[in-house]
């Protein structure tokens, strides 16, 4: 019984451990995306991406240090990436962020 | 310029405004034994109320929420320093805090701290800074 918990320990530890490896990658690609991109919704995108690449990571991490405060941080960056998406994205669009009178 | 239509926007903000001050809530009272506390809090409830004026204009969110923020500043920080005060009253060093056991009715027996009513301090008065710079900065085309 002790061997069958060592494996599926040692698999998990692997697995997320390649998770991780797999996240980075994809980062990386998409920071090439950001600092490349011909236009400014380019970056916007790819900037999205990055920050849900990172509740993933969180996530993974969380997994790995086996403990659950992590999932605070998980919402709170998902939430923050909703807001600076919104905020960008009307600042590119409008020209304003916060405007006085909407009609 | 032509009126958009953002109706898309306004109905998710009218959605995730709720969970936000929800999680703004959770984050402030769970601050004692987990993650979270006053500060966290406190953003967390700036950034609602910045989604929400993102979503319908400065000034109708103005007659929805007639708060003047630097008001709240003045508040947060005249209770974090009466709840300092107020320990002069039982004859202990400034600041001291303490902790007892009650019966609650729905939520049984809780451990409620003095320290809370520091750290209501500390978010109305994280509050109302964030607000005060974001509105200030938003305002400058007169």
């Amino acid at each position: 019984m002790a061997d069958i918990l060592d494996v599926t320990q040692s698999l998990i530890q692997i697995v997320t451990t390649i998770c991780i490896v797999v996240i980075s990658i994809s980062i990386v690609m998409l920071l090439y995306r950001t600092i490349k991109g011909p236009t400014n919704p380019d970056r916007a995108v790819s900037l999205d991406s990055i920050g849900v690449n990172l509740m993933g990571i969180a996530g993974l991490l969380a997994i790995l240090l086996v403990t659950t405060k992590f999932n605070d941080v998980i919402l709170l960056i998902g939430i923050l990436l909703f807001i600076g998406t919104v905020a960008l994205a009307k600042f590119l669009e409008k020209g304003v962020i916060i405007e006085r009178d909407m009609d | 310029m032509t009126r958009t239509n953002d109706i898309i926007l306004r109905t998710t903000t009218s959605l995730i405004a709720f969970i936000l001050i929800g999680f703004s809530v959770y984050l402030f009272f769970s601050g004692h034994n987990n993650p979270g506390g006053g500060f966290i809090g406190g953003l967390m409830t700036a950034a609602a109320i910045i989604l929400m004026n993102m979503a319908y204009g400065s000034e109708a969110m103005a007659k929805v929420l007639p708060v003047n923020f630097r008001f709240v500043v003045a508040l947060g920080l005249a209770i974090a320093v009466l709840t300092g005060v107020g320990s002069f009253v039982f004859g202990q060093p400034f600041l001291s805090q303490t902790y007892a056991y009650f019966q609650l009715p729905i939520l049984g027996k809780t451990e409620l701290a003095t320290a809370l009513l520091f750290d209501l301090g500390v978010y109305l008065t994280v509050i109302g800074v964030t607000m005060t710079i974001i509105l200030t900065i938003a305002d400058d085309r007169g």
